[in-house]
C-alpha cells in the first residue's frame, strides 16, 4: 500500500519540480531522459547475470552477487519525478510510455513491487549456484515483461 | 473507410451470387479422422506451442496452475471487436464436442452447426497442424478446469457479422500450404512447422492486405499493431540481427540481447515459447534465419514503391 501511494505521490512530486525548467531539457524530457536511464541501468547489470544465465560466461558466485546486489540498490531508488503527468508516449515523441500507465497508477506501483520481491529473491541466491541464479533471474525478467506488456509501446 | 467499402463491395461479390456453393465450409473427412487416439500429455506441448491460453484465459488471469480457458478476452481488429469464448469443458465451453468437431474448429474454422469462424481465431494457421498433434491437443483439453462463464458475442458490424461471408474470404485468402517452400534441414521444417503452423507467429509479424488476408509476400517483414501503437517488429533476418542463440535465449526468458525484456503481446508468447523444448526454441531459431530478408515497410504489391500507411 506504501508503494502504491507512493507512485501517486511521485506523479504529483514530478508536478512539482516543474518550475525548475531553464534552458536545456524541458522537466518532460528530463523525466523521459531519467526513467530511461534507470531503465538502461537495470539492463546493465542484468547483463551480467544473464551471461552467467545463458552460458556465455562462467559462473562465479561473487560476481552474481555483486550486480545482484547492483540490482538491488537500483530497484530501491527512489523513482520521483520519473512518471511526470503529460510524459505519455502520446505526449513525447521520445517515450514509449502507454498512457495506459497514468490510469493504472496503483496496478504499475504493484509491478514495481513484483519486481522489487524477485530482485530480492535473486539477491538471496545468486551465490548460491548457477541454477539458483538461472531460476531466479527468469522470475526477475517475468517481473520486467509484465511491466513492459502493459505499459511499454512495442518497438517501432 | 475506403478500406472497408473496398472490403463490403468484396465480399459481398464473393460471398454472394456466383460462389455461394463454394463458399460452404469443407471439413476434414470422417475418414481421416476415424482411428486418431489423442494423448493429453504429449497435447501439452502442442497447446504450449500453440498458444491457446494466451486468448482463451479469462482477461487479466495470471493465476498458476491449469490454465481455465473461461473466455471474454477482447480483440480489436478492422473489422470490428472479436471476443474470445469459453473453450474449457464444460457446457457452457466445448464440454459437449465430439473430437472431430472440435479438430475441425481448430483445423478448418468450422463450427459445429457448419459455419465459418473468424480469422482472429488463426485456425488459418493451425490448418496446417498434424491431424495426431491436434488429437493430442483435444484430449489436453479435456483434461483442464471447466468453467461455467458464458461466451460473449462479438462486436462486430454490418457486413462482417455474416459468417457466410467469410467463406468467400477463405477462398481468397486460405493457405494450407507453407509460406517458405525451399530445401529445408529437418530442424529448419520443424521450426517452419512451429512457427506457421502451430505458433501463427505470422498473425502478428505479417501485414495484412485491406481484407485482412496475411501478405505472404511480405512474410514476417513486421506490421503495425491494430489495437494501437507501435509495431509488431520485422523478425525476417533484415530485421532481426540477432543470432540463433540470441533468439533462443528471447523465446525462454523474453530477455533481448541488451537484457531489455520483451513487452506488448510478445510477453504472453514467450509465457508459451518458455514452456517449448530447447530443441524446439532451437527449430524456430534456425528458421527465422532461413526465411527471405525483407526490409519493412514491404511495398505493397502492384505499386512498386511503398505505401503503406503512417
Ligand atoms: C513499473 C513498470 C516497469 C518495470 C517493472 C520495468 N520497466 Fe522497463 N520500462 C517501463 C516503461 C514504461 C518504459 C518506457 C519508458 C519511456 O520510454 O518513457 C520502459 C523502458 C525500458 C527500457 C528502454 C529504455 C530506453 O532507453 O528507452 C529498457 C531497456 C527496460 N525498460 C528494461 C527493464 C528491465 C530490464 C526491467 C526489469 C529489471 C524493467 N525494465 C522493469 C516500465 C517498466
Ligand atoms: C489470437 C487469439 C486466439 C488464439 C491463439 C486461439 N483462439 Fe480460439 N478463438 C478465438 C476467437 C476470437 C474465437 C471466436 C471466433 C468466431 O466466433 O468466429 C475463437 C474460437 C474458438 C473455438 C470455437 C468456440 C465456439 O464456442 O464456437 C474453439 C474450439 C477454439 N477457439 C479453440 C482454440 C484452441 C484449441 C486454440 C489453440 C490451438 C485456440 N483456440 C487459439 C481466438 C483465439
Ligand atoms: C500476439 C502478437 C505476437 C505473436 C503471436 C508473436 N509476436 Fe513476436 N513480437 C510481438 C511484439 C508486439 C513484439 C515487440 C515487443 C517489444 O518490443 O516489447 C515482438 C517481438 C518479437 C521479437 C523481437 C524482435 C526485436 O527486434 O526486438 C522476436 C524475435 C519475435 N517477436 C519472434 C516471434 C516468434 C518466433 C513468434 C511465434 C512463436 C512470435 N514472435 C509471435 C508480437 C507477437
Amino acid at each position: 500500500m506504501i508503494r502504491t501511494l507512493s507512485l501517486a505521490a511521485v506523479a504529483a512530486l514530478g508536478l512539482a519540480s516543474v518550475t525548475v525548467a531553464q534552458e536545456g531539457p524541458t522537466p518532460e524530457q528530463q523525466a523521459v531522459n531519467a526513467r530511461q536511464s534507470h531503465m538502461t541501468l537495470y539492463a546493465h547489470n542484468l547483463g551480467k547475470l544473464g551471461a552467467m544465465a545463458q552460458g556465455n560466461a562462467e559462473y562465479n558466485a561473487e560476481t552474481a552477487t555483486a550486480a545482484a546486489a547492483s540490482l538491488h540498490h537500483l530497484v530501491q531508488l527512489d523513482q520521483s519525478g520519473y512518471w511526470l503527468e503529460g510524459t505519455s508516449s502520446e505526449q513525447m515523441e521520445e517515450s514509449r510510455a502507454l498512457p495506459a500507465l497514468w490510469q493504472n497508477l496503483e496496478d504499475a506501483g504493484a509491478k514495481h513491487e513484483a519486481l522489487m520481491t524477485a530482485v530480492e529473491n535473486l539477491q538471496s541466491t545468486a551465490g548460491t549456484d548457477l541454477a539458483s541464479l538461472q531460476a531466479a533471474l527468469g522470475g526477475v525478467g517475468q517481473a520486467c515483461g509484465a511491466c513492459h506488456e502493459n505499459y511499454r509501446v512495442p518497438q517501432n | 473507410m475506403r478500406r472497408a467499402l473496398t472490403a463490403l463491395v468484396l465480399l459481398a461479390a464473393v460471398g454472394g451470387g456466383v460462389a455461394w456453393w463454394l463458399t460452404a465450409p469443407d471439413p476434414i473427412p470422417e475418414s481421416e479422422l476415424a482411428g486418431l487416439t489423442g494423448d493429453a500429455t504429449r497435447g501439452q506441448a502442442v497447446f504450449a506451442a500453440a498458444g491457446c491460453a494466451s486468448c482463451h484465459l479469462a482477461p487479466e488471469d495470471e493465476s498458476a496452475g491449469p490454465p481455465v480457458l473461461a473466455g471474454g478476452q477482447r480483440f480489436v481488429t478492422q473489422f470490428g471487436t472479436f471476443v474470445a469464448p469459453n473453450i474449457s469443458p464444460s457446457p457452457q465451453g466445448v464440454g459437449n464436442w465430439t473430437d472431430a468437431q472440435l479438430i475441425n474448429a481448430i483445423a478448418r474454422g468450422v463450427s459445429p452447426e457448419g459455419q465459418h469462424y473468424y480469422p482472429a481465431f488463426p485456425w488459418t494457421a493451425y490448418n496446417k497442424a498434424d491431424l495426431q498433434d491436434l488429437a493430442d491437443l483435444v484430449a489436453h483439453l479435456r483434461t483442464l478446469p471447466p468453467s461455467e462463464a458464458e461466451s460473449l458475442p462479438h462486436e462486430v458490424p454490418f457486413p462482417f457479422n455474416i459468417r457466410r461471408s467469410l467463406g468467400g474470404w477463405k477462398l481468397l485468402f486460405e493457405n494450407r500450404d507453407f509460406v517458405l517452400q525451399a530445401d529445408l534441414t529437418p530442424e529448419q521444417e520443424r521450426g517452419r512447422y512451429l512457427v506457421e503452423a502451430l505458433g501463427h507467429c505470422g498473425e502478428c509479424h505479417t501485414p495484412r492486405n485491406p481484407l485482412g488476408g496475411l501478405r505472404t509476400d511480405a512474410w514476417l517483414s513486421g506490421a503495425p499493431d491494430p489495437a494501437g501503437d507501435g509495431q509488431n517488429p520485422n523478425i525476417t533476418p533484415a530485421g532481426l540481427q540477432w543470432s540463433e542463440g540470441e533468439i533462443v535465449a528471447m523465446l525462454q526468458s523474453g530477455f533481448t540481447p541488451e537484457f531489455d525484456v520483451v513487452g506488448g503481446e510478445m510477453a504472453e508468447v514467450v509465457r508459451n515459447t518458455s514452456q517449448l523444448s530447447d530443441a524446439d526454441r532451437q527449430a524456430i531459431a534456425a528458421y527465422l534465419k532461413a526465411v527471405p530478408p525483407i526490409e519493412s515497410p514491404a511495398p505493397e504489391p502492384g505499386t512498386g514503391d511503398s505505401t503503406a500507411e503512417e
